[in-house]
């Protein structure tokens, strides 16, 4: 990051810190009956996942055969499982629990070649050239609650930066100075979700009791802005609307009326 | 009155945020908060864990520490932790807390050291304790028992340690573990000033406007001093300029304006760049460097405190051990070291050089010489050459690299920039790290930039106490209190008075270092060994020899743990160990704060304190048993004392705990209970194991309840041992002081901590000793006598030099490492650094028994360059084998990790007792310091 980056980034980060917080209490109750479940990489949007998948647990097979299996003090960590009754996820289906078994982001992506039906397909797994790695995987989005996040209170952790496997780019940290200790800066990470791969190791090891950042699949979590609007200050975000359709037309219900049908409606002054 | 859950929050942070700001909270208010939280009782203590030396203050409730909050009237982090110190609740509350002394029986109940552990009395683990230690030191003397101590003793706990073995015992093997992490800076302070630790203080970091870490990872090591340096950074963003010298890019480097990738053991040729660029810029602070220092330098042949050959080859060390160990003797001078050597003018390359002042003092050995010489010294070190050797990131282009050398001169040499430079184990864990400490100073002093606010060179320590405990009291091989060294007639006549022991008793002779400790138990010459505090059998390098030789050998190793670990399990007698909130103590830090806590809790099962074992141990040792005269295998003769004993009052019969102790005065003066004992917000007493036993009523070393010894010893002790430092510039104040203030930086001298030394601004002593009108006085008396000469050796004619109030500017060159893979022929083209990482502490005993940090890093990674796991067919997780002429382990390897290495080189943290990573590391040490280079060693890596 650049010093101006590193400045300009502190302005925004407390208003942002609140938002998100605002986000987070809002979605969950809007998507109660809707799977929270965090799919294999590359998998296809979550409607037609479900239609897609055989649920033959191949890729589950690739993701406990793989080579690099992670045993810790003779502990196999589990990530990919088919869901069973009682799992919240429809039954049969390939999911992770990023707490207690995240990706770990093979090179090789095992499992998402094993799958025999397109279910997971690298087209879910590129980037905007067509270069497919488990860098470009989107299985989801990491999201910091900032109420339990000890880095807010200006404890010195970042535990999820330092696990990123796309540190510095997917997690960054943000400095801001702490008034209250006069001579301490806040260290807090920030999640950029154009990096994230969703992969969980940061939900692993954050040290609070119950994760304090947490992976949500990204069609729940994540918003969508008007394309119709480009940020003066990239040059970047012009592409954002490259595609921006040229059916233009809008309707509110004040213009879904024939203008000229409107304007003959007249004026009233006896009201 | 009646408070909901809003409330109870909202007046418990009231009262936090006003304690904070120093506003005085109503009573009432105070009083609402007290009771809202009844049951508990607040006190102010000090993190567990590292040299920063945070406060905390800890919540108790039914002998339990139940919870823990920054303490916010400390000045080092104002209410604020990192991650370890919010888990210092938990660090005692782990499910296999040892709570019972274990002993290998056999079915007989006899000891017996291939049997398994059963749990014991204390008094059968006592009497065993003694048998054992008898039977070895009475048929080899002094020499043939030791203590390896700790950097994370309390302070008594070290005092009294140190009082047993070297007044005690007479023996001077005790030995900490800061001997691996600090003893490098300590000679290097020795060396240039004369006296022991920092003359800034933490204050520095918002006062400078430079930061330059040199193989420091504060973001990691040092979290609340880096949050210190990042507000700092903020508060002036475009002037305040930070640059990260490291051999691997670790997590500093984000906030860094610059990040140097250096090759190891280059920071010796850059620091002479830098010394050479201050010449020739004319940046000499002329007025600072007449007045108050002079140049020196000293023997280069030193070797690197391996094993002697001859001796290696007869215990049977492999010949690929032998490929590097022989170079302790010896080794061929490579085209880059003979430029480096070039200005001796006694070696070019491929010559021989014989290690010819490797032994004894004469590493050590240095004298004056002129400017003139100092300027031929670092002549050579020229952009050119020194961008070349030190280029440690091949993916680097030469020319960033030197304009990063240049941009780091212009930083050091600008008039106007102060400028602060921290190191911790980067220098300290080096094969020259003693070399680097001196000229980290060279550079400061020619400049002009040490000893005053925000400038000067700043030596971190990694410990709790490697500061307060094991330096200040000196629970070293060749140390006493205050500075005061065994090998000097006049200390030990000091020690001796203020010990009350007689004329002659201790031990002049330097004792074991840790790594010789070590040794010395392969090589049958230490038989009884007790660990205190620390985890040696996992801590040192080369662990093969010592496991094997801790198991499979003649001797009696006593281990003091907590929980389970690799030293532990390699013991004969395990001794169940109260942690940190369980005992008062006192710990001192970086910046020379000592902090004391008082005992918050009781430990669990029949765990006691390390100061009552030593205190017990010593009852079972009669004057006539230890004080008699002593050949010693070096035929050092220690006099019978006895007779000098009785005129002093003592009898032969009395015991070792009645005279050290034990004694009438502190009795008198330091009864128990007392009143500092009380808690200030409840008014309760806290406990006090050792002075009035407690609750448990634990059947002691005698087999009966024991009940205390009746007077305050911990109080007893703090106040006999700061008489070592009154007046000698290492003031210390009262212990009832310590328990209302948020620590001080001594000396303390009428009531006043020092903040800088050395500076008549700041320090009483300076303005003692310095002449009229000048600002300076470097007064540490150590080593001010010395010999003149030039660069090639002292000279007779020209005699000794009294250097009284002057530091020394020392030249030191570049060397290579005697596992530099870029020489090696043999298929070693790693080199191995080792280091920790912020979630877990040293051997992981505590931190991996918290279930949050376990998950946060549960295993160590071997963190590789990605090229090179690829050139390698290795991914990322694959287990692979690193392996070293010593030793090998399995890891798993991650390319993606918080540190990114260059290629050529891996990083592997050494908490993790599964991936025994010190059986790789090579034992080569400083040759002054005796400090292990943990950070180098070459290895080769493929797939397991």
């Amino acid at each position: 990051m650049d010093r101006r980056n590193f400045l300009t980034s502190l302005l925004q980060l407390s208003a942002a810190a609140t938002a998100a917080g605002a986000i987070v209490g809002g979605f969950a109750e809007e998507n109660k009956d809707k799977p929270l479940a965090l799919r294999p990489p590359g998998a296809l949007p979550e409607k037609d996942f479900i239609k897609t998948c055989i649920r033959c647990g191949l890729c589950v097979d690739a993701c406990k055969n793989r080579e690099n299996k992670m045993i810790v003090n003779g502990i196999e960590i589990d990530t990919l499982k088919l869901a069973s009754p009682g799992d919240n996820v429809p039954i049969g289906t390939p999911y992770f629990n990023a707490r207690t078994g995240p990706c770990f982001m093979c090179d090789d992506i095992p499992c998402m070649y094993a799958c025999p039906t397109g279910a997971l397909t690298p087209k879910e797994c590129q980037n905007d050239k067509g270069k497919v790695a488990i860098d470009y995987a989107k299985m989801g989005v990491a999201v910091i609650d900032p109420s339990s996040c000890i880095a807010f209170w200006g404890l010195q952790c970042t535990a999820c930066y330092r696990a990123c496997p796309e540190m510095d780019k997917a997690i960054t940290i943000e400095w801001k100075q702490n008034k209250r200790t006069g001579k301490h800066a806040y260290r807090i990470p920030v999640v950029h979700e154009n990096y994230c791969t969703g992969c969980g190791m940061c939900e692993m090891a954050c040290v609070t009791e119950k994760a304090a950042i947490k992976i949500f699949p990204r069609d729940v979590f994540l918003g969508k802005v008007s394309n119709r609007y480009v940020k003066g200050w990239s040059k970047k975000d012009q592409e954002r609307v490259k595609n921006a359709s040229t059916k233009t037309t809008t309707k509110t219900p004040w213009s879904k009326e024939n203008p000229l049908q409107n304007l003959n409606q007249g004026v009233n002054w006896n009201e | 009155m009646s408070m909901n859950r809003r409330d109870f929050l909202k007046t418990t942070a009231a009262v936090a945020a006003a304690s904070a700001a120093g506003i005085v909270i109503p009573e009432e208010v105070k009083a609402q908060a007290d009771a809202t939280q009844q049951g508990w009782q607040w006190d102010k203590a000090v993190c567990r864990f590292c040299g920063t030396g945070c406060g905390i203050m800890i919540a108790t409730k039914g002998n339990k520490c139940v919870a823990v909050k920054g303490d916010p009237l400390n000045p080092v982090n104002r209410g604020i932790n990192c991650i370890k110190g919010y888990f210092n609740a938990k660090i005692m509350y782990g499910a296999d807390r040892l709570t019972q002394p274990l002993l290998r029986l056999n079915e007989n109940g006899e000891f017996d050291k291939n049997a398994p552990f059963r749990p014991v009395s204390w008094k059968r683990a006592f009497d065993e304790m003694e048998r054992q230690f008898k039977k070895y030191y009475n048929k080899y003397g002094p020499t043939s028992v030791g203590i390896f101590g700790s950097g994370q003793y309390t302070i008594e706990e070290g005092y009294v340690a140190l009082k047993l073995v070297k007044a005690g015992w007479r023996s001077n093997n005790i030995d900490p573990n800061a001997r691996h992490c600090m003893a490098s800076a300590v000679v290097g302070f020795y060396q240039t000033f004369g006296i022991d630790e920092p003359s800034g203080c933490y204050d520095d970091i918002e006062l400078t406007d430079t930061v330059i870490t040199w193989g420091a990872n504060m973001a990691e090591m040092h979290p609340i001093l880096w949050s210190r340096v990042s507000d700092a950074k903020l508060n002036n963003p475009d002037k305040y300029t930070i640059v990260n010298l490291s051999t691997y890019r670790n997590r500093c480097s984000n906030l860094a304006d610059m990040e140097i990738i250096f090759r190891p053991n280059t920071d010796l040729a850059i620091m002479n760049y830098i010394g050479r660029e201050i010449l020739k810029r004319n940046a000499v602070n002329w007025d600072f460097v007449k007045k108050h220092t002079i140049f020196a330098t000293g023997t280069v042949d030193t070797g690197y405190g391996m094993r002697e050959p001859s001796v290696a080859e007869k215990l049977g060390y492999s010949s690929k051990e032998m490929q590097t160990i022989v170079k302790q003797k010896a080794k061929v001078v490579t085209p880059e070291e003979a430029v480096a050597l070039s200005p001796i003018g006694k070696w070019k390359a491929g010559d021989e050089m014989v290690m010819k002042h490797r032994k004894g003092h004469a590493p050590f050995w240095h004298w004056e010489i002129s400017f003139e010489d100092f300027k031929k010294a670092v002549e050579p070190y020229t952009l050119d050459y020194v961008a070349k050797v030190a280029k440690g990131d091949k993916d680097e282009s030469l020319e960033s690299f030197k304009r990063k050398l240049v941009k780091l001169a212009d930083l050091y040499c600008d008039p106007n920039r102060k400028i602060v430079s921290f190191w911790t184990m980067g220098f300290n864990q080096h094969v020259r790290g003693s070399w680097i400490n001196e000229i980290v100073y060279m550079v400061h002093l020619l400049l002009g930039k040490q000893a005053e606010p925000g400038n000067g060179a700043f030596s971190l320590t990694g410990q709790p106490s490697a500061c307060g405990t094991a330096r200040e009291v000196g629970t070293f091989a060749h140390r006493l209190p205050a500075d005061l060294l065994v090998a000097i007639p006049k200390h030990r006549k000091i020690a001796e008075r203020l010990w009350k022991i007689p004329h002659g008793t201790i031990n002049p002779k330097v004792g074991y270092h840790f790594v010789k400790m070590m040794r010395e138990l392969e090589s049958g010459h230490l038989k009884w060994v007790w660990a205190q505090v620390n985890n040696p059998w996992q801590n040192t390098a080369n662990a093969n020899h010592w496991l094997k030789a801790a198991r499979t050998m003649d001797n009696f190793i006593v281990v003091s743990e907590c929980y389970p670990g690799v030293s532990a399990r390699v013991a004969d007698l395990v001794l169940p160990i109260a942690m940190i909130y369980e005992k008062w103590g006192a710990y001192g830090n970086a910046e020379r704060r000592t902090q004391h806590w008082r005992q918050q809790v009781v430990a669990p099962g029949i765990a006691m304190p390390d100061l009552w074992t030593l205190t017990e141990f010593a009852k079972r040792f009669k004057l006539k048993e230890v004080w008699h005269e002593w050949k010693l295998p070096n035929g050092t003769i220690l006099p019978n004392v006895l007779d000098k004993a009785k005129e002093m009052g003592y009898s032969p019969e009395d015991t070792l705990f009645d005279v050290l102790f034990n004694r009438d005065e502190y009795r008198k003066n330091f009864p128990w209970p007392d009143p500092i004992a009380k808690n200030p917000g409840t008014g309760k007493m806290h406990p006090n194991t050792e002075a009035e036993g407690d609750f448990r009523k634990v059947v002691g070393s005698d087999g009966k309840v024991f009940n205390g010894y009746g007077f305050f010893i911990q109080k007893a002790m703090w106040e006999e041992y700061r008489k070592f430092g009154i007046g000698r510039g290492h003031d210390l104040a009262d212990f009832d002081t310590y328990q209302k203030v948020r620590g001080l930086r001594w000396p303390v001298v009428n009531g006043h901590e020092t903040k800088w030394r050395f500076n008549v601004n700041y320090d009483p002593y300076a303005r003692k000793f310095a002449k009229p009108g000048e600002k300076f006085a470097f007064y540490g008396p150590l080593l001010k006598t010395i010999k003149r000469g030039n660069l090639k050796g002292p000279i007779k004619s020209e005699g000794k030099i009294h250097l009284p109030n002057k530091a020394k500017i020392f030249w030191r060159p570049f060397m290579v490492h005697p596992e530099d893979p870029k020489y090696d022929t043999n298929g070693y083209k790693f080199w191995l650094c080792t280091g920790r990482v912020l979630e877990q502490w040293h051997t992981g005993t505590m931190t991996m028994r918290v279930p949050e940090l376990y998950r946060a890093m549960p295993e160590a990674l071997l963190y590789m360059n990605p090229k090179d796991a690829k050139e390698l067919g290795l991914e990322r997780f694959d287990l692979v084998v690193i392996e070293s002429r010593r030793g090998k382990v399995k890891a798993r390897i991650e390319t993606r990790g918080r540190n990114k290495p260059p290629r050529g080189l891996v990083m592997i943290p050494w908490f993790d007792e599964r991936i025994l990573i010190n059986k790789c590391t090579l034992d080569a040490t400083c040759p002054m310091s005796k400090e292990t280079d943990y950070k180098k060693a070459a290895v080769k890596i493929y797939k397991a």
